[in-house]
């Protein structure tokens, strides 16, 4: 595949999430600080997102398995990662967060297990995708 | 982990970026602990032209904020941090630094959004914060500025120490921003503000800067208690305390300050303030211990505090076993001054004290005179920088003194002690001179001592009587109850002993600290003075009893020194020590070792064969001090009939009555201390 078709391919699979809603105009805002003197800013940025959200997953699910279920507690962990996860335009995924913080708020331990399974997935569809992503920038470059 | 990694994409030399054209150049501190976020807003800010410093943790931005008093022009913080609420931290920046914070979060709830505003957060940004938000935030420090220029020209603030350092600079920075840009704010400012604001905004008169002294503060207190800590907002204070002069500016920066005192006080915050805080680097809010004296004893005196819960409180602060007594005279101190090597002082004096019981702040105020009473004297000890220390040998040397001084002509002791101190004078420094503030004592000759000019080392003319301006009421006689003040030694005490000049005639010892600076103020025993009669030293002799072993020592703590600690953290320790010769003869040898053990430095002091004696030193005050700051029942028991009473006994009791003694112009509290404060 040579540069062009590259560039194409990359510009097309970047415009698919803006498309298919998985990433918003945040990400564009990241772009628009890559710069020459971080050039690969918005990896970094997405990057560090993913090193930090398992971490913060991690600790969902520990509170998940408690029972039963201290809601305020889940609430204010998903509240950090929606809040890392908006940082980075991640839409999809923000959007299921606060899903999962609705039924924290009203105590509704099913619709926690099942969203917080949402939030699990899109996380880790997003993250399939960025890489590609990226990892298609880098070639092109 | 990032620990205030600053980055700037433009080199900035000044701190304050003032080389660069507003805004650019503002240096931002961004607190999230979030380290995805954090980077972001680090590249946005830089992208800004700012100098961004990341900060993933709310404690290590207070400390930051707390080392670089002026290093920072606007935070940036979120709301939602393990180890502190983004709230919280806001009030502190807000109560000790005064900076403009901006919140942050992804949350945009009503609830959390109005949390912000009332916190005193200058602005709300809502998660994910894009860039356009973050190029504006430099109106907040120009908003921020200017307000309390304004504060500052009218009422003369409270930010002086920060700000004063800040203004030429940001005289410079804010004429370079962009005029219609900080035309618009102000004008924004103007309809912010509210009618009042408005008023003071136009008039350009400037008023004279605003001292808290003990008294304003006490309204202020009590003023703020009647409508109920947490409701008191600054314009109600002000109405109530019903200060003509006083701003809801000054009532507002006073109130903030304070809030944050109680903060403390509750929480025994007492590691957390270190460093300076507001403004001024000399002044240190810092202590807790320190501030909590200060409040405790305004407290004490203004009622509000029962003295044992004033004891209890300050022993708790001081993390020591409960003092009974009321306040540490010593922590009087530190009602005007926040510093930090007060507080030192004070812990250090509270060493001494150990059991001290009860604290005699005027020249040995008698102890029966109950707690409040006692409060009271030493918020007028206070005011005159009277410090008294109660040595563990204290409580009981209010009684003694009691005791002795009664029967004893002052005038002998006076004489006597002056003598020997005279004669013994040392070449050092000795301890800090009580000096008898009655101008009646000072002036009259009663001692006739020695005069040591030079040669007594020590002596200087300059010294101020930096010791109390207690006027003893030695006014040649046996003062020696005002003598029997107690004196807790004090390691750093250095007593410089203050020359007479010329003559037989000691005026004033003076003890200061070494370090101490010597203002010239004039509580210049020198001329006016505890001058003895010689004559009546016979008479004192006589009359000396010394069957008291009971070592009084009083520090005296004078404006000077009071105000050198405050500034320069140095702790004067003025202690006047008061002794009678065993036998009562006022033999001057043993006289003098009384007062000559007073008089050496209290480092290495032990009083010899003092044991307990009252050491009878007297500072002369000047005539302007005076007898307002004996307090009356002390005198009414010590004072002998010899002294001219009359005047002493009355001013005495008039300030008993009062309370609070003014002092005359000599007492200038430049600004409460609490203003300084770091906070």
């Amino acid at each position: 595949m040579d540069r062009n078709q590259m560039q194409l391919k990359i510009a097309c699979l970047r415009k698919s999430f803006f498309d298919e809603g998985f990433l918003d105009e945040q990400f564009i805002q990241l772009e628009d600080l890559q710069d020459d003197v971080n050039p690969n800013f918005v990896e970094e940025i997405v990057g560090s997102f993913y090193g930090d959200s398992v971490r913060l997953l991690r600790n969902l699910e520990l509170s998940l398995e408690k029972r039963p279920f201290d809601f305020c507690k889940l609430e204010n962990y998903m509240h950090l990662f929606k809040s890392s996860s908006s940082s980075i335009g991640a839409i999809k995924v923000k959007r299921e967060c606060t899903r999962f913080q609705d039924y924290c708020k009203a105590g509704n331990a099913e619709g926690c297990i099942s969203s917080y399974q949402q939030v699990k997935q899109e996380h880790a569809i997003l993250r399939r995708k960025l890489e590609t992503y990226f990892k298609l920038a880098r070639q092109a470059a | 982990m990032n620990l205030g990694v600053k980055s700037g994409s433009m080199p900035s030399s000044s701190s304050h970026g003032s080389t660069q054209q507003f805004p650019a150049g503002l240096r931002v501190l961004v607190v999230d602990d979030d380290p995805t976020c954090l980077m972001i807003l680090e590249k946005m800010l830089r992208t800004c032209h700012y100098e961004a410093t990341k900060c993933n943790r709310a404690e290590i931005a207070l400390s930051l904020l707390r080392e670089n008093r002026n290093g920072f022009d606007i935070v940036l913080s979120d709301v939602h941090m393990p180890d502190m609420d983004g709230f919280k931290l806001l009030e502190y920046i807000g109560l000790e630094m005064d900076l403009p914070v901006i919140m942050m979060s992804a949350d945009d709830s009503k609830n959390v959004v109005m949390k912000g505003v009332t916190h005193g957060a200058c602005d709300y940004l809502i998660k994910p914060v894009r860039l356009e938000a973050l190029k504006n935030i430099w109106q907040h420090v120009v908003r921020k500025r200017k307000h309390v220029w304004k504060d500052i020209e009218q009422s003369g603030s409270v930010e002086d120490g920060k700000l004063q350092q800040q203004l030429p600079d940001d005289a410079d920075y804010l004429s370079s921003a962009n005029e219609g840009s900080w035309r618009n704010s102000k004008r924004k400012k103007d309809e912010e503000e509210d009618a009042e604001d408005r008023d003071d905004d136009t008039s350009s008169l400037k008023k004279p800067r605003v001292v808290w002294s003990v008294e304003l503060h006490q309204q202020f207190v009590a003023a703020a208690n009647q409508l109920g800590i947490d409701k008191a907002v600054p314009k109600k204070i002000l109405e109530l305390m019903n200060v003509p002069g006083l701003t809801r500016e000054n009532v507002a920066s006073h109130l903030q300050k304070y809030r944050l005192y109680l903060r403390r006080l509750s929480g025994q915050h007492q590691n957390a303030l270190n460093g300076s805080f507001m403004g001024n680097p000399e002044a240190t809010y810092g202590s807790i211990s320190s501030f909590n004296d200060l409040e405790l004893q305004a407290y004490a005196a203004s009622g509000q505090l029962p003295a044992q819960n004033l004891a209890a409180l300050q022993a708790a602060a001081f993390g020591r076993s409960s003092t009974k007594s009321v306040v540490s005279p010593l922590d009087q101190r530190n009602l005007f001054s926040f510093e930090t090597p007060k507080l030192r002082f004070g812990e250090g004096q509270q060493q001494h004290m150990s059991n001290s019981k009860q604290v005699n702040f005027l020249h040995g105020i008698p102890t029966n005179m109950e707690p409040k009473q006692l409060a009271n004297f030493h918020q007028a000890a206070n005011s005159f920088g009277i410090n008294m220390q109660v040595g563990s040998h204290g409580s009981q040397g209010n009684s003694l003194m009691m005791q002795m001084a009664q029967p004893q002509s002052r005038s002998q002791i006076q004489n006597d002690i002056n003598g020997s101190y005279v004669s013994r004078l040392p070449s050092s420094i000795g301890q800090p001179v009580v000096s008898n503030g009655t101008s009646r004592v000072l002036t009259r000759p009663v001692y006739n001592q020695v005069s040591q000019t030079s040669p007594v080392a020590g002596f200087s003319a300059q010294h101020t009587t930096d010791l109390s301006r207690n006027s003893f009421p030695l006014r040649g006689n046996s003062g020696i109850s005002s003598l029997a003040s107690k004196v807790i030694p004090r390691e750093e005490t250095s007593m410089q002993i203050k020359g007479p000049q010329g003559g037989s005639n000691y005026d004033v010892f003076t003890a200061q600290q070494q370090q101490q600076q010597h203002k010239s103020q004039d509580w210049n025993l020198q001329n006016s003075g505890l001058a003895f009669d010689t004559s009546q030293q016979a008479n004192m002799r006589g009359n000396l009893d010394v069957s008291q072993s009971t070592l009084v020592q009083q520090t005296f703590l004078s404006r000077d020194a009071i105000e050198q600690s405050r500034n320069s953290s140095v702790l004067p320790s003025v202690l006047l020590q008061q002794g009678f010769s065993s036998s009562g003869h006022s033999s001057s040898s043993s006289f003098g070792k009384g007062i000559f053990s007073g008089v050496e430095e209290i480092g290495h002091r032990n009083v010899p064969n003092i044991g307990q004696q009252l050491n009878a030193y007297f500072t002369d005050t000047s005539p302007r001090v005076k007898a307002e700051m004996l307090e009356g029942s002390f005198y009414n028991n010590i004072l002998p009939d010899q002294y001219d009473q009359e005047d002493l006994m009355s001013a005495l009791l008039k300030h008993q009555q009062e309370g609070i003694v003014t002092v005359e112009n000599d007492f200038d509290f430049d600004g409460y201390p609490l203003d300084n404060l770091p906070v």
